[in-house]
């Protein structure tokens, strides 16, 4: 544990990417099994260790340290993991001790798999005293899952390949079968033993991102070396079907993350399970189509997060995926092909498999840059009609890009569309968190709509302000000004026609919904300006924000 | 190791906190020093200690600028400090020199006066001023982890003791100062096309890493920049040998991947180091104990080792001194004056302003 702990601590002050992968290489050579296998799975998200606390970790320490002297060293260090690692004390170690050598990684990690809940305190505490300073850090950076080292799961395995004669994508390939401590990985990468074989009929394969499109990116790019499709605002999927050793069909469905989501999907799940599928992996958006109609995401919503689903559901709210890319067809992986050539791939795999709850991404045709532009403004007309509302933006691809794990910058751009904006009139105020805690930093925002005795506001949503400090020292002093009501860290501050305050409110979307009480919900709502100049009564109304619902109004 | 993990849980740990300390008698408050404007000063001997601005009679506990200054009339020392002032500020520092040998009392005014070794530097003492009612100790910088260069602290019974307290909180324990010359020459096998570049203060630290860097088994020149010389030679006049050692020139410093070359912390950030081959800035100070300290600095490779006393030792010697009195001079008071509180002590944070901590300092000395 302390080498590994030592190998952490020299990454987080270490800058330049060649030298961190010495230091990995360096690691990884010199240190045995199966300690270099968990100290990989702990740098790629292997590891994770579920009842370690901070609470815990403090009750620890103020059961070792006087309370005073333990709150000025946290003041000073400002890292509870560091702090406590800092003040441990080490046991006094009694005449004719034998210096027990320190538990090693592996021990840690599997001693902690398998500590109940019950015991985690004292297992804790006995691996605390036998570690040095910088191995009990790195064991509570670890266990908390606050381990921030500035190495990526790709660069850790880029420093791996360089054991042997093994490019990082090969790594890439097998990782999703492959499991801590990674023995057969590593024997592979040495020259012990052949490549893993990967059991796993229909593994995940890591998804490869795109980076936001800025204005002046523009410059070097040429419109003829892209291919243009819509972004769709659903969640992106991978659907991977294999087949077993008796011969049967094994689907699954994993998130952009590679979390298998395939329980809530049954229908999706039929539908690649199919025989006439094959064997496939699309990469594709997860939508509700209904009479060949995309849903909003609030529909999707009714989907996600669901451990099982009933017919009624998949009734209301039938899955849909848009596929964008074809990873692998029958045993063959495409990725390293040109993305133009998967593309026809797919489409040639779609049409003559015909699976059900499957259709293929259109393409956006567009000659300059000009157009595609207008395309990403306006999407009803430039072809996806009735189905703009669930279009978020528009894709890039370079025509001859690989399909690469992670997030490379060139090959692959996405231009969403601006925010929606609106003037709505702040009604509720209430305290912060954290290093704001003093200021009132959410705001309940309203608009305007017919009451029964004239106008009346109606909160439509509620938002974090994403502002300097100045400002919201402004805001603060505002809402402590014009406080009429207070409920507990809620104040309600006068919002009529003659007073109250206007903020203008970005957002990527309305929904219907039933719960709130104006009947409609914003997608990712933040303050994005203060109207002080603009007179409440002139704020926006209910029926705009509806309007939202049907049709995508541009906000510029 | 063995006696860091020994003092280990002792200073911190609530039970021990609780108990009263053995050695509390009840005692008339000092009269033989008092903190002013200049520094420490007593009035029955007529003189200041480490005094801030130019006095007339002034005793030098050590020759880091923030405690030897120049411009005094009469200057009592050790040799060691005495010559070192020389050798920074020329040999008219003060009007007149007297060297104090370690352990020898002698009157002053209406006191007794004596040097004792302090082991944070060559030459570095405590004071001791007595009458025949009270006896004070003032302890300068001082460190209990072993440093050949230099004699190591002698702990003086004393009925008030004058302490400092830069490393005054619990979370700096400093580790051995070897394992940290370790990671030095290991970062050199494995980067051996960087230079590295430790930044150590030129008085005591720098040649004390020489001292450990050739302990574990370093032995190829080590190379230092022109601000460590005078020091360094004068250290190795005084009987320390630091092998070959070599002052770099400008046109030398690109072919220096794999050495390791010493200068002061504030040349890390010079362009001076832009012309090593990809250097590594490593930092030699107890700061480094806290990474965002480390970090803050743009350090690469934080080395821990420090030439003040760590909490354990601040509080072991404390303990050992026997006081029933501990005034801090200055450093990160608070915590140690609530120890020294919860033990039956009675503790003073004197805040005086103007005593730096070399350890942080970024201007160039020389
Ligand atoms: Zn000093
Ligand atoms: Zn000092």
């Amino acid at each position: 544990m302390n080498r590994f702990a030592h190998l952490l601590d020299r990454l987080a002050f270490e800058h330049a990417r060649n030298s961190k992968l010495r230091i990995l290489g360096d690691y990884f050579r010199h240190t045995d099994d199966p300690d270099r296998g968990y100290a990989l799975a702990a740098m790629t998200g292997g590891l994770a260790f579920a009842h370690a606390k901070a609470g815990l970790i403090r009750t620890l320490i103020c059961e070792r340290c006087d309370q005073t002297l333990f709150e000025m060293s946290y003041d000073y260090v400002g890292d509870l993991s560091e702090t406590v690692a800092l003040l441990w004390p080490s046991p006094p170690l009694r005449e004719g001790h034998n210096f027990p050598p320190p538990p090693s990684l592996s021990q840690v990690v599997e001693t902690l798999h398998a500590t109940p809940k019950a015991a985690l305190r004292q297992v804790l505490a006995q691996f605390l005293d036998q570690l040095d300073e910088t191995g009990r850090w790195a064991l509570l950076k670890l266990i908390t899952g606050g381990l921030r080292i500035g190495v990526s799961a790709r660069l850790a395995k880029t420093a791996l390949a360089s054991l042997g004669d093994v490019e990082p994508n090969a790594i890439e390939e097998i990782w999703p079968g492959l499991t801590p401590p990674y023995l057969d990985l590593f024997a592979w990468i040495e020259g012990r033993a052949d490549k893993p074989v990967v059991s796993d009929p229909a593994p995940f394969r890591a998804a490869m991102l795109a980076h936001a499109i800025e204005e002046t990116n523009f410059v070097s790019l040429k419109p003829e070396d892209f291919i243009a499709e819509w972004k769709w605002d659903g969640v992106r999927v991978q659907a991977v079907t294999g087949y077993d050793e008796a011969g049967e069909p094994v689907g699954r469905l994993y998130s952009r993350t590679g979390e298998d989501i395939s329980g809530a999907f049954p229908d999706v799940l039929e539908a690649i399970c199919a025989r006439s599928f094959g064997a496939a992996s699309i990469d594709g958006e997860l939508l509700i189509v209904r009479e060949g109609r995309v849903e909003s995401f609030g529909a999707l919503q009714q989907r996600l997060n669901r451990k099982k689903v009933d017919a009624r559901l998949i009734a209301e709210y039938p899955a849909h995926v848009r596929a964008y890319d074809l990873l692998s067809e029958d045993g063959e992986d495409l990725r390293s092909l040109p993305f133009a050539q998967r593309r026809m791939r797919l489409a040639r795999f779609l049409e003559t498999r015909a699976p059900a709850r499957f259709d293929l991404s259109p393409l956006v045709p567009f000659a300059t840059w000009e157009a595609l532009a207008q395309a990403r403004r306006d999407p009803a007309s430039a072809g996806a009609g009735e189905d703009a509302n669930a279009i978020e933006g528009v894709m890039l691809k370079r025509v001859d890009s690989i399909y690469v794990p992670g997030r490379p910058t060139g090959p692959w751009w996405k231009w969403k569309r601006d925010p929606f904006t609106l003037d709505a009139v702040l009604m509720y105020a209430q305290r912060g968190h954290g290093k704001r805690s003093s200021f009132c930093s959410d705001y309940t925002f309203g608009v305007w709509r017919q009451g029964a005795e004239g106008d009346e506001l109606v909160p439509v949503g509620k938002a974090y302000f994403g502002f300097t400090d100045a400002e919201l020292k402004l805001l603060d002093k505002w809402v402590r000004d014009h406080t009429v009501n207070r409920f507990g860290p809620v104040r309600e501050v006068e919002a009529n026609h003659k007073t109250g305050l206007v903020l203008e409110v970005a957002f990527e979307g309305v929904q219907r919904s039933a719960r709130h009480k104006s009947g409609v919900a914003m997608r990712f709502p933040r303050v994005s300006r203060i109207r002080w100049d603009k007179p409440a009564r002139d704020a926006d109304r209910l029926e705009a924000v509806e309007a939202l619902i049907g049709e995508r109004k541009r906000a510029d | 190791m063995v006696t860091e993990r020994l003092a280990g849980a002792s200073a911190i740990f609530t039970p021990l906190l609780s108990r009263a300390h053995p050695y509390v008698v009840a005692m008339a408050p000092p009269h033989l020093l008092a903190p002013t404007p200049a520094g420490l000063f007593c009035a029955a001997g007529d003189f200041y200690i480490d005094p801030l601005r130019p006095v007339p009679r002034a005793l030098i506990t050590h020759a880091h600028s923030d405690h030897a200054r120049r411009g005094h009339g009469d200057v009592l020392a050790t040799r060691e400090t005495l010559d070192i002032m020389a050798l920074r500020y020329g040999e008219d520092f003060c009007a007149r020199r007297q060297v104090a040998a370690y352990g020898q009392s002698q009157r002053i005014g209406d006191v007794d006066v004596s040097f004792h070794p302090a082991g944070h530097v060559l030459g570095s003492a405590q004071v001791r001023v007595a009458d025949e009612r009270q006896r004070i100790v003032v302890s300068g910088d001082y460190k209990r982890a072993s440093d050949p260069t230099c004699a190591a602290f002698e702990p003086v019974a004393c009925d008030v003791f004058i302490t400092e307290a830069t490393f005054g909180l619990p979370v700096f324990r400093h580790p051995d100062a070897s394992l940290e010359a370790d990671k030095l020459i290991a970062s050199c096998a494995l980067f051996p096309d960087r230079a590295h570049l430790v930044g150590a203060y030129a008085l005591g630290k720098a040649q004390r890493m020489m001292v450990l860097i050739r302990q574990q088994g370093w032995e190829r020149p080590i190379y230092i920049h022109g601000a460590l010389e005078k020091i360094t030679e004068y250290y190795a006049r005084e009987g320390n040998d630091f092998g070959e050692i070599r002052k770099v020139s400008a046109a030398e410093r690109s072919k220096l991947a794999g050495e390791i070359v010493l200068c002061t912390p504030a040349s890390l950030q010079d362009i001076w180091s832009r012309k090593f081959p990809d250097p590594v800035a490593a930092h030699a100070s107890g700061w480094m104990r806290v990474r965002a300290r480390a970090r803050q600095r743009g350090v690469e490779l934080p080395l821990v080792v420090s030439d003040h006393a760590d909490w354990n030792d601040l509080c072991a010697t404390i303990l050992e001194t026997q006081c029933s009195q501990v005034w801090i001079t200055h450093g990160e008071a608070d915590a140690l004056v609530h120890w020294a509180g919860c033990i039956g002590l009675d503790a003073r944070p004197l805040h005086l302003i103007g005593y730096g901590d070399e350890e942080d300092a970024v201007e160039a000395q020389t």
